[in-house]
């Protein structure tokens, strides 16, 4: 991956470390995507999955190919170009009483990028990823042959293509099944966790009552207060409980410019994180919400990746498996804190039983999150957090990294031989790669 | 409303086409490419809980004696339409057209001649009823002759002239007629040039124009800052224009 020279044009995933390269936009990926070496989206993946291995591939980006195709009312099942953008969806399907059956913290993703890095929710340790729930995908081959693929037809592709990271082939249209939602309500409830053991506790608690959880956490406080934090719990609301009217979509607001470096330093981070806590006067709160400040709290800052500064910054998560017990989630903590991975956010979700896409992230355990600025130290951090994943048996998520080390991720990846015979079968000659496949995997750049 | 969009395949016409379906017009699309057509049909159709009455039928601006027909049939399928929006048209830079001088004769009179002799069509039929909508789009590259966009700009800038006259002839009875000057949006069109800062989006530029339309206005820039721009380089002297590249 090239460092871009001056003047040239850059592409960068959300972490906002440009590489060298362009992106050819088009309606119609039927005929864009013809020769193509790789697809993206909305750019929402953090490190350098969605960016070119070299800066002259043919990159195709989708988000003008929107428009759905069918909607079958009585089962929900929806048959849509790659690039539609989730946020589209959601403004159409909610007053309709239609819901994704999975979403990231974000909708500025499109569902081709939902496919390819196989999303997970609040809502994983009962509904799974979002790959759980697609039907079939029509996709173009490195081979430029146009295929469909499903649980029946060609079920080796359809399973790699599954959190395969665009590298098995250019997905074109995505068919799924949307989930009925009984308001266009969340009811929620959160509540104060004093440290990490009892968060594992509360989470797992929570989990058979709760259709959706996932927790805060405070990661700069040390001691017996170590992983202190914020657990919220929602469900749909009931007609009865809605309210009369729908919930206002949230005002997009745009962070206008970039912070400066030293405006995320760990005073800072720590001040946020103690007003936070606190903010959260009561020990339990309970009302309803709309979907999007429940799903999407981030959203309502466009752009808020622009507090890390021109410097950019990078997300690190990982999972770590239920064998290994809560004291590995705790030495993690501990960790991550001796290493200073300093951050505003923090995030923990229990994650259910692993899916069948070949190199999905999550698997039954927990999964940690914590963003990152990105300085001289990063590679070390996560050298030597991944060392402990590796240990404890867990893994890391492709769309967040950009900075494992091959080794490490063969070490991590046990289902990694079985999605390289995928990608020699329907890609013998590497045709289509990424900066991130390139690093990962050794495809030529 | 119950709009015919020529060209709502693709491009700005495709979010034009969109936001229409979601707040519940009637749409017929007209345009090339049979299973492009029908694709965004079944989009339209989708957007709204309740919409099925969306249609279409080939029309292309390259082939004049396509109009009447096209028109009548999306008349037939709409019981009678009252908006006309005209997105289609050629895109070429400026060396793609020196290089070839067939290019050149064609993207001239698409982009004027057959585009004026669609709306002569098209405004017959709507005065024909009382009125209604005409809404073309032209281009920031109309305003003034400048470097990159010499022939490109100068048939917009033929199409310009004539929305203002029909404007000033036809209010009066009726016709809202809507000269769109778009400045650099990020399509499938404009792929491969470099976006200057304030490079639009087709879904900006989609409501920007349903705002002007309901407000009957008779020219907008789009993206807005565009009509400051344009302010500037409208009074830029000649020397200073020989001088730039813009
Ligand atoms: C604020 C925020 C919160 C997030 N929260 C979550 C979360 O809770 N859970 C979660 O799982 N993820 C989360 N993510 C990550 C995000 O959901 C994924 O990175 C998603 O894939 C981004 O979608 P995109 O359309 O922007 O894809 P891009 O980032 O553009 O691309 C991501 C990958 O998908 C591939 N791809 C995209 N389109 C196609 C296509 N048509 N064909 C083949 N390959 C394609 C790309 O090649 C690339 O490998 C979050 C991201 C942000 C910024």
């Amino acid at each position: 991956m090239g460092s871009p020279a001056n003047g040239q044009s850059t592409l960068s995933g959300w972490g906002r470390v440009p590489v060298a390269g362009r992106e050819q936009l088009s309606e119609n990926l039927e005929a864009a995507t013809r020769g193509a070496v790789l697809c993206r989206g909305l750019g929402r993946s953090y490190g350098d999955s969605s960016l070119p291995a070299n800066a002259d591939d043919k990159v195709v980006a989708t988000r003008l190919a929107n428009r759905i195709l069918a909607f079958d009312p009585e089962s929900g099942i929806l048959r849509a170009e790659a690039g539609l953008c989730l946020a589209d969806l959601n403004r159409l399907f909610i007053p309709r009483g239609y819901f994704t059956p999975v979403t990231p913290g974000t909708k500025f993703v499109t569902v081709g990028g939902m496919v390819a890095s196989d999303v997970h929710g609040k809502n994983h340790h009962q509904e799974g990823c979002f790959g759980a729930h697609v039907q079939s995908l029509r996709m173009r081959l490195a081979s430029d042959d146009i295929v469909t693929c499903s649980e029946t037809e060609n079920p080796d592709l359809f399973y790699a293509t599954i959190g395969g990271m665009g590298l098995l082939g250019h997905i074109l249209e995505v068919e799924f099944k949307m989930h009925r939602i009984s308001s266009p309500w969340i009811w929620m409830e959160s509540e104060r966790v004093g440290d990490i053991d009892e968060f594992i506790t509360a989470l797992s608690n929570a989990a058979p009552r709760w259709p959706m959880t996932v927790g805060w956490i405070d990661c700069l406080i040390r001691g017996a207060s170590l992983g202190r934090g914020i657990l919220m719990a929602g469900r749909w609301a009931t007609p009865e409980e809605a309210k009369a009217k729908p919930p206002p979509l949230t005002r997009k607001k745009t962070l206008p410019f970039e912070f400066p470096n030293w405006a995320i330093n760990p005073l800072t981070v720590q001040a946020f994180n103690v007003a936070y806590y606190w903010q959260h006067m009561n020990h339990r709160n309970a009302g309803l919400v709309g979907t999007d400040p429940f799903f999407y709290p981030l959203d309502a800052v466009l752009h808020w990746n622009r507090v890390y500064g021109p410097r950019g910054f990078t997300q690190y998560q990982c999972v770590l498996p239920r064998a290994a017990g809560p004291q590995a989630v705790r030495e993690f903590m501990e960790l991550l804190t001796k290493l200073g991975g300093a951050s505003p956010l923090c995030v923990i979700k229990d994650c259910g039983p692993e899916g069948k896409g070949l190199l999905s992230f999550p698997l039954e355990g927990t999964s940690i999150a914590i963003d990152m600025a990105i300085s001289a130290e990063t590679q070390r951090i996560v050298d030597r957090l991944n060392e402990f994943v590796i240990a404890a048996g867990g893994r890391i998520y492709l769309t967040k990294d950009g900075f494992t080390r091959p080794e490490h991720f063969a070490a991590m990846e046990p289902r990694l031989p079985q999605f390289l015979a995928a990608r020699e079968k329907w890609d013998p000659k590497r045709r289509l790669r990424s900066a991130q496949s390139h690093r990962l995997f050794g495809d030529r750049a | 409303m119950k709009a015919i969009v020529l060209g709502g395949t693709s491009g700005m016409g495709r979010a034009i086409a969109q936001r229409l379906a979601e707040r519940g017009d009637g749409v017929f699309l007209l345009g090339i490419g049979d299973t492009e057509l029908e694709r965004s049909a079944a989009d339209l159709k989708s957007r709204h809980p309740s919409r099925v009455d969306v249609g279409y039928a080939v029309c292309d601006l390259e082939k004049p004696e396509t109009f009447a027909g096209a028109l009548d049939a999306a008349d037939t399928a709409l019981s009678g339409f009252d908006a006309v929006i005209v997105t289609a048209g050629l895109f070429g830079t400026q060396e793609a057209l020196e290089a070839d001088i067939e290019f050149t004769r064609r993207l001239v009179t698409v982009n004027y001649a057959n585009t004026v002799v669609f709306c002569e069509h098209a405004r017959k039929r709507l005065l024909e009823r009382g009125g209604g909508h005409l809404t073309v789009f032209s281009s920031v590259a109309g305003d003034r002759g400048r470097k990159p966009v010499a022939i490109y700009g100068s048939a917009k800038a033929g199409l310009s002239v004539y929305l203002e006259a029909l404007d000033h002839k036809f209010h009066a009875a009726g016709l809202s007629v809507l000269c769109v000057k778009p400045g650099f949006v990020r399509t499938a069109m404009t792929a491969g040039l470099k976006p200057p800062p304030f490079a639009g989006e087709p879904d900006q530029v989609a409501g920007d124009v349903l705002r002007a339309m309901d407000a009957r206005k008779p020219m907008i820039y789009t993206p807005g800052i565009w009509a400051l721009v344009m302010l500037v380089i409208r009074w830029l002297p000649r020397f200073v224009m020989r001088k730039i590249g813009f």
